[in-house]
């Protein structure tokens, strides 16, 4: 294989008439990465993942997999990649070892002697001469997962894979792809869930509106924010009216029955003296770090649509 | 294995795994058996305005050739609309399409082994027809030797060879059938659709057929193509419906194939 970066697009677009789904987005994701591609609904994710996986032709631009273009390349580019978009699709009539079978004979190769194995690792072992159409989403997402393996895929790409899992459904989900990874499989990973992100990627494109408007290293995305901090108190007024007029302490909010403000260490520092001097009690003083949410907030706050609703919208 | 024998011995499983599949096999079968069966019950000579129909009684070796004018008009265009037009939309509908589309194989292996399958399907209906025609015949009125298009007796065994020629001559429309059921399978995306959309056109080849002022081009028509046996069943055998069927027939097959196949290869494989 190649040194190309398994995943490279440059300037890609797709329009559906009216529509720009993606607008001119460049994507690098290097060997090794578990690389988050962050977005709210309808951000373009899908259809970016599309795009690379030769389902759709791009507008304009290009997107390559270890060099090589599905427009240009077919099925070729896809050697040694994995992954689905939106949910993963199988034949409901057929049980999952069928389907697995289906699939490693097109495949070719040796990959039939895997389906055992990659069964075992998706924990459908018992399950697996169900017919699929009888399987729960939860099921079907890890046969996505086991379908990807059979192909032993370098790169996996994955569109919003714990989606419509129940919470340990998304434990279980997230530890498999931390494994993967583990093994040296490059993780391209679609969510529009931040911690999801911040919890196993190392780096991360945001794309809103399709377009990208952040990419790269998550510790760096993360330094450039902070500063934040929070109090907990019985006397939530009083000190939110001290805090305001303190100097040094900004954007002063209540939050879920909190103080939260923005400050360096000195005037941190000084506004615990002046609390106590002011007889506040403080049963909790802590620094925040800061979410993706809050960078997200950030980085789009000079868009047109007001942040506090992407914000809402990103979380919900 | 090729690739394309590889996705083609997928796609025979697939339809081997589906209940229209059975519906449609089953339908071919049952439409001889309740034939002979009711021929049986209502005693007397006929159906006499039907090619064959007067020697019905003789032998059973007739049944199949009169089962294969009856089916010709809209029950076997149906049936192989049935798989055809559901062989890619049902996969775009179920979302599989993207899923063997991110495999190993090229679109256009895909989509070899998918008209491969489907042709397979119809050269099994005709045949399991023209079989089950024949031995429910034989068991009615037992096997002797066919009265031909042109009054001469033919014996037997060249009786049943003339029957699987005429099978293999009477694919050829409803192959033609088969590839424009695929051709709105591909375009249309939607199973309904295209299964309604194809006998539409089948009915169409049908009816302009039966119109006056069409007689300029009748021979022409892909419903015509169905009598193209008759040649077979005259003595000297008569060549050039078989050979008219088997050139008119292929522009039929490979106009919609063509099409599909351009659609096939670059379409976009999006939503469900
Ligand atoms: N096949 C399509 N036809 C028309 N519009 C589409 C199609 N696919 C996606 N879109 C539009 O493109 C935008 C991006 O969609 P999508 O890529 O699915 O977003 P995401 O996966 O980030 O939620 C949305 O506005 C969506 O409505
Ligand atoms: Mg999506």
């Amino acid at each position: 294989m190649s040194d190309a970066p398994p995943v490279a697009a440059r300037a890609l677009v797709k329009r559906y008439g009216e529509i720009v789904a993606v607008d001119r987005v460049d994507l690098t994701v290097e060997r090794g990465d578990v690389f988050g591609y962050l977005g709210p609904n309808g951000a373009g994710k899908t259809t970016s993942l599309r795009m690379l996986l030769g389902l759709i032709r791009p507008t304009e631009g290009s997107a390559q997999l270890f060099g090589r273009d599905p427009v240009v390349d077919g099925a070729k580019a896809l050697d040694g990649v994995a992954g689905f978009v939106e949910g993963p699709r199988f034949y409901p009539y057929l049980s999952a070892h069928k389907n697995l079978r289906l699939l490693a004979d097109y495949d070719g190769g040796d990959a039939r002697a895997q389906i055992d194995e990659v069964l075992e690792l998706v924990e459908l072992r018992e399950r697996q001469h169900d017919h699929v159409g009888a399987y729960s989403h939860g099921m079907r997402q890890r046969l996505g997962i086991a379908a990807s393996l059979l192909r032993s895929p370098q790169l996996l790409l994955l569109d919003e894979p714990t989606t419509g899992l129940d919470p340990s459904g998304m434990r279980d989900m997230r530890d498999l792809v931390r494994r993967l990874s583990a093994e040296g499989i490059t993780v391209l990973l679609s969510s529009h869930l931040l911690t999801e992100v911040e919890e196993l990627c190392n780096r991360v494109a945001i794309i809103r509106r399709g377009r990208i408007v952040y990419e790269g290293r998550l510790e760096e995305l993360l330094a450039t924010a902070g500063g934040g901090y929070r109090i907990r108190t019985a006397e939530l007024e009083r000190a939110r009216m001290l805090c305001s007029a303190q100097a040094g302490v900004d954007d002063v909010r209540v939050v879920e029955g909190e103080l939260c403000f923005q400050a360096d260490e000195d005037a941190v520092a000084a506004l615990s003296i002046a609390l106590g001097q002011a007889r506040i009690g403080v049963t909790a003083l802590v620094p925040q770090t800061a979410s993706l949410e809050d960078l997200f907030l950030g980085l789009t706050s000079d868009d047109d649509e007001p942040a506090r609703a992407t914000r809402e919208a990103i979380v919900a | 294995m090729t690739a394309v024998a590889r996705v083609y011995r997928w796609e025979i499983a697939k339809l081997l795994a589906q209940k229209r599949t059975y519906l449609g096999l089953g339908a071919a079968v049952v439409v001889p058996i309740i034939f002979v069966v009711v021929l049986v019950i209502q005693s007397g000579n006929g159906p006499t305005d039907v090619p064959l129909g007067r020697y019905l009684r003789d032998t059973g070796l007739a049944t199949p050739f009169v089962v294969l004018f009856f089916m010709s008009i809209w029950g076997l265009p149906l049936i192989t609309a049935l798989v055809a037009g559901d062989i890619v939309a049902s996969e775009s509908h179920n979302g599989t399409l993207k899923t063997i589309l991110t495999r190993s194989r090229e679109r256009g292996e895909i989509f070899a082994g998918k008209l491969l399958a489907t042709f397979s399907y119809t050269v099994v209906l005709v045949f399991a027809m023209g079989l089950v025609g024949a031995l429910a015949g034989t068991i009615a009125w037992g096997l002797h030797p066919l009265t031909s298009l042109s009054g001469t007796t033919v014996p037997v065994g060249h009786s049943i060879g003339l029957l699987a020629a005429s099978l293999a001559v009477y694919v050829l429309p409803l192959a033609g059938i088969a590839a424009f059921g695929l051709m709105l399978s591909t375009i249309t995306r939607n199973s309904a659709a295209s299964v309604v959309g194809t006998l539409m056109w089948a009915l169409l080849m049908q009816l302009i057929g039966v119109l006056p002022g069409t007689e300029s081009f009748r021979a022409y028509l892909l419903g015509t193509q169905f009598e193209a046996w008759h040649g077979f069943l005259r003595t000297p055998a008569d060549w050039a419906p078989v050979v008219r069927a088997l050139w008119v027939c292929s522009l039929y097959i490979v106009i919609p194939l063509i099409a599909a196949y351009l659609v096939f290869l670059r379409r976009d494989v999006a939503g469900e």
